[in-house]
């Protein structure tokens, strides 16, 4: 906290605050609980759209799905205590958002995760990746809620700051949502769930810093998970609500007790007074400051209808669960605690919810500009593009990723209609036709070198994902991970960044409905790559017109929609073939964005389409093998791409708005017809079968390769690191 | 057929086998707490997937003690059939009601994958839709799937042919390869003696749909149901 913070907080209480005010306003005033340096920039998001139940401002966004549901979706971060302690603290991080899904009366059913490591070759990362994807398991496999997808990538920028980003979706009836609301003077508040003990006190503080040598030491600030006291919770939780009993409940996530004490009645313009000596411990002889601020996990605080107390009371003896009386709602305006009778604090709710915002001087970085000027095509072209495309699907970043998603349940609820490893997941509401389509997508690289287009790409590549699917994107939560908003030109990162979301979310009608940001992502001074994690929810209609980005069988015709335009700036082929990371991104036509995939959520609609990926990392050459490798048999192919370019920049080249889709030979015509109306630039460009790969440039045979081969590489390029 | 589906804290394929029991199968069912003794209105109980009181002991150890589990041996008198899916196969072996024990992964991960399934005994109420030497395709997910017993416990299932499943290639091949957790023998479900309690580590629940993982799994309850009708279960009770 800073001497001007202080300052503040002497002005809104008249007085010199306790220490166990103190403890209150440090942590509710930490970046992490308040979002100091970004909020100023997070309401340029569009927020709003026909669908939305539920924006930001909750433990998270609801989206209107249709004949009664609702989806209830968000993402967070857990990078720092992932880091410090890589197995609880990414077990903590499912724990933290699966309870933000059922507090809202939604049952989770998937988990994707996003992760960002250093080079899988250092032992150190090796350690983090194989800690944090345990963590994961343990905790999402016990709990008993499917992880159905995310991606993981590698930059040397996250060696000393791994990002562990982890989204859940949860259905609930639409007309059953419940919000963190203290209401009804005089109503009961009653702490349920796990007892309280030391461990994560202040992790929001910690979070809200950057991390030097001595990070290690600050091991004590990460929770530690129970699942199956979780699981228990979210049984006993979704039956009291059931109940009707429950007015409002709130995860006790960062911050624990204090966050929930002062957010819930700041919200609904009432008060609370709470007696700390109630609260359920596992340790004896805690102070007042440790309780409020403990971040012990599996907890929530419920404000219950007056008089219905057994009901409540009832249900959580049922499941094992403490479930004790602390207080009451008051009419405000204070937060009271006692502590053992004693009065320790007394607060204005507000003036915990109301931290301060700063809008710091931002500028762009003076290296960009030589960066962004670096020309890929000054490198010379491979002489083997054969090797050059077995080597890229074999990069850890696109190779497959079955090591780390093998260890986690993905079908339980069976819902599951696609598995991991497609463009996206698609799981579908039972006793409905409908089903959801979900993905996370960000490209630090591309944010690096602009990022704005970067992110607004973001956007795009996720929604692009959903609609290859079939499912038309409803709205987005986004995850905004960033070095030290304290330094301008990352704040100026942050800024673009938000811009290019906002841009690329007005142009496809996507309200963003949650999310987290999570800066200071910084290791001695070297910030990670500026890294907006975006994570979409879309719907089908019909369940049953889905579409998968493999070939199903030879003899079908390819298709390549969208413009032609790619580049090498900022590429997976530039970054793994030279080690460089430099150049411009290609140009991104939002309208063009928008139009491309209507027409391939049409053409899948129309059950035109047997296949639909999206070209994205690698560039056409790589999304045309991956189509060959990643169903359950492979199927080669043959394409004949334009001239006009040097080879590997037509291969290789990465650029939006782009789709590759097999199409029966006998519904080309109704293909054609369908395209015909959606003017959008496209181009049949080959068909499946036999058993290689083989791409001309121009006329030229430039890629001829087995695609048993560049499926061997693709199945052990991440794996083989991990052994 | 009347099913019940036993819940313990922590169990989590509950909501999974009493949808396919009742919106696929179309049989009557309901949950049975794990405090519940009282089974006299079902023909078969079923003891799904899960961590069961969280499992921080040894898989099922808790579970297989309890209240529900207690009174099996009397439901089985009665004519009842026990089906114990993962967590329910682990819950079997530790209340005794099956030979063995399940162990942790030999790769010591989890792992959740398709996995093939070489019928050895269609002779039973839980296989008899199936053919020997049928192949099923059908899903496993757990940490502790490591099937173990003593040499002459094995050797005497091998002789009662007690050995249900095992974990093959798509064509029906016992191999190496194939043995997703290095169970002994490539063991996947076994029976007991009687023929009355069925433990697998895959679970059917998630292949009984063609738009989920298939209809393979589908087979165990229509051999359930051939069984009933068969062998009078409906007019003794």
């Amino acid at each position: 906290m800073t001497a001007e913070e202080y300052d503040r907080i002497l002005q809104r209480l008249g007085r010199e605050p306790s220490y166990t005010e103190l403890g209150l306003f440090s942590a509710l005033w930490s970046e992490h609980c308040a979002y100091k340096h970004s909020k100023v920039f997070l309401k340029r998001l569009p927020q709003t759209g026909p669908h939305v139940l539920q924006g930001p401002g909750e433990n998270a966004g609801a989206l209107d799905i249709g004949d009664g549901w609702a989806v209830v979706f968000k993402i967070e971060s857990h990078n720092h205590p992932s880091f410090i302690e890589p197995f609880q603290g990414a077990a903590t991080g499912v724990g933290g958002i699966l309870r933000d899904i059922f507090t809202m009366g939604a049952r989770p059913i998937a988990i994707l995760d996003s992760l960002r490591f250093g080079d899988p070759n250092d032992p150190k990362t090796r350690h983090l990746i194989h800690g944090v994807v345990s963590g994961i398991s343990w905790y999402g496999n016990c709990f008993g809620c499917p992880t159905v997808g995310g991606e993981v990538a590698f930059a040397p920028e996250y060696a000393g700051n791994p990002l562990v980003n982890v989204m859940c979706v949860g259905l609930v009836r639409a007309d059953r949502i419940f919000r963190a609301r203290a209401e009804g003077v005089g109503n009961p508040v009653f702490y349920v769930g796990n007892k309280t003990g030391r461990d994560g006190i202040h992790g929001a503080t910690m979070a809200s810093a950057t991390f030097d040598e001595g990070a290690e030491a600050k091991r004590p600030t990460v929770q530690v998970g129970d699942p199956f006291t979780e699981k228990l919770l979210l049984e006993a939780c979704l039956e009291a609500m059931a109940t009707g009993a429950v007015v409002g409940i709130q995860d006790m996530g960062a911050a624990g007790l204090a966050c929930c004490t002062s957010e819930m009645p700041a919200r609904s313009g009432t008060g609370m007074t709470v007696e700390l000596a109630s609260v359920p411990q596992r340790e004896e002889g805690m102070s007042a400051y440790e309780l409020l601020l403990s971040e012990s996990q599996e907890r929530m605080l419920i404000v219950a209808e007056r008089g219905r107390e057994e009901e409540l009371r009832r249900v959580f003896a049922k499941w094992e669960l403490d479930a004790v009386q602390i207080g009451e709602v008051t009419a405000g305006p204070d937060l009271t605690v006692r502590h053992r009778g004693d009065e320790v604090a007394r607060v204005p709710v507000d003036a915990l919810a109301e931290a301060p915002k700063y809008e710091k001087p931002y500028a762009a970085p003076a290296w960009l500009k030589e960066l962004r000027a670096f020309d890929p095509l000054a490198l010379p072209a491979p002489a083997d593009y054969d090797e050059a495309l077995r080597a890229l699907m074999g990069a850890p970043a696109l190779a497959s990723k079955e090591w780390a998603y093998r260890q986690y349940d993905q079908q339980v609820g069976v819902n599951t209609l696609v598995l991991p490893g497609s463009d996206a997941t698609v799981l579908r509401v039972k006793g409905t036709r409908r089903a959801i389509a979900v993905s996370t997508d960000g490209n630090g690289r591309h944010v690096f070198l602009d990022p704005r287009r970067g992110a607004a790409m973001a956007v795009c590549e996720a929604a692009r994902n959903v609609s290859c699917a079939g499912g038309r994107p409803l709205g987005v939560t986004d995850c905004l991970n960033f070095g030290s908003p304290e330094r301008p030109e990352i704040l100026w990162q942050l800024a673009e960044a938000v811009e290019g979301l906002a841009e690329a979310c007005r142009a496809l009608e996507l309200p963003v409905v949650g999310g987290n940001v999570s800066l200071y992502n910084e290791t001695s001074g070297l910030a990670i790559l500026p890294t907006p994690v975006v994570g979409v929810v879309g719907l089908l209609e019909d369940a049953s017109q889905l579409a998968t980005q493999w070939f199903k069988a030879a003899g079908h015709r390819i298709a390549l929609l969208g413009p032609d335009a790619v580049s090498l700036g900022g590429s997976e082929y530039l970054w793994t073939r030279h080690g460089k990371q430099g150049g411009a991104l290609a140009p991104l036509d939002l309208e063009l964005e928008r139009r491309v995939q209507a027409a391939v959520r049409a053409a899948i609609g129309e059950g035109l389409v047997t296949a639909a990926h999206d070209c994205a990392e690698g560039g056409i050459a790589v999304a045309l093998a991956e189509a060959c490798v990643t169903g359950k048999t492979a199927i080669g192919c043959e394409a004949a791409l334009p001239a006009g370019m040097r080879a590997d920049l037509t291969l290789f080249g990465e650029g939006p708005s782009r789709v590759v889709v097999s199409v029966e030979g006998g519904r080309a015509r109704e293909f054609e017809a369908l395209m015909a109306e959606s003017a959008i630039p496209w181009q049949w460009i080959g068909a499946t079968g036999g058993a290689r790969l083989r791409l001309r440039v121009g006329g030229e045979m430039v890629v001829d390769v087995s695609v048993d081969h560049l499926e061997h590489a693709w199945r052990n390029g991440f794996e083989r690191h991990m052994a | 057929m009347r099913f019940g589906v036993v819940v313990f804290p922590g169990t989590w394929s509950d909501c999974d086998f009493h949808y396919v029991i009742s919106e696929v199968v179309k049989q009557p069912v309901k949950y049975v707490w794990h405090r519940d003794r009282n089974l006299a209105d079902l023909d078969c109980v079923v003891l799904p997937g899960g961590f069961s009181y969280g499992d921080y002991l040894r898989a099922g150890a808790v579970a297989g003690r309890s209240p529900v589990v207690e009174a099996l041996p009397e439901f089985l008198a009665g004519g009842g059939l026990v089906l114990g899916s993962c967590n329910g196969f682990q819950i079997l072996c530790e209340a005794g009601l099956l030979p063995g024990a399940l162990m942790r992964n030999e790769c010591l991960q989890y792992r959740c994958q398709s996995t093939s399934l070489l019928v050895e005994n269609a002779d039973t109420p839980f296989t008899r839709a199936l053919r020997p030497g049928q192949v099923l395709t059908m899903p496993i997910s757990h940490g502790e799937g490591k099937y173990h017993a003593e040499p002459e416990t094995l050797r005497a299932l091998r002789q009662r042919h007690q050995v249900v499943f095992r974990y093959a290639t798509a064509a029906g091949q016992v191999t190496r390869a194939a043995n997703p957790n290095g169970s002994a023998e490539n063991i996947a479900g076994i029976i007991n003696e009687e023929g009355t309690v069925l433990g697998l580590m895959p679970h059917p629940e998630r292949a009984a749909e063609s738009a989920i993982g298939g209809t393979d799994g589908l087979q165990i309850f229509h051999s359930l149901l051939g069984s009933l009708v068969e062998d009078g279960t409906f007019t003794k009770r």
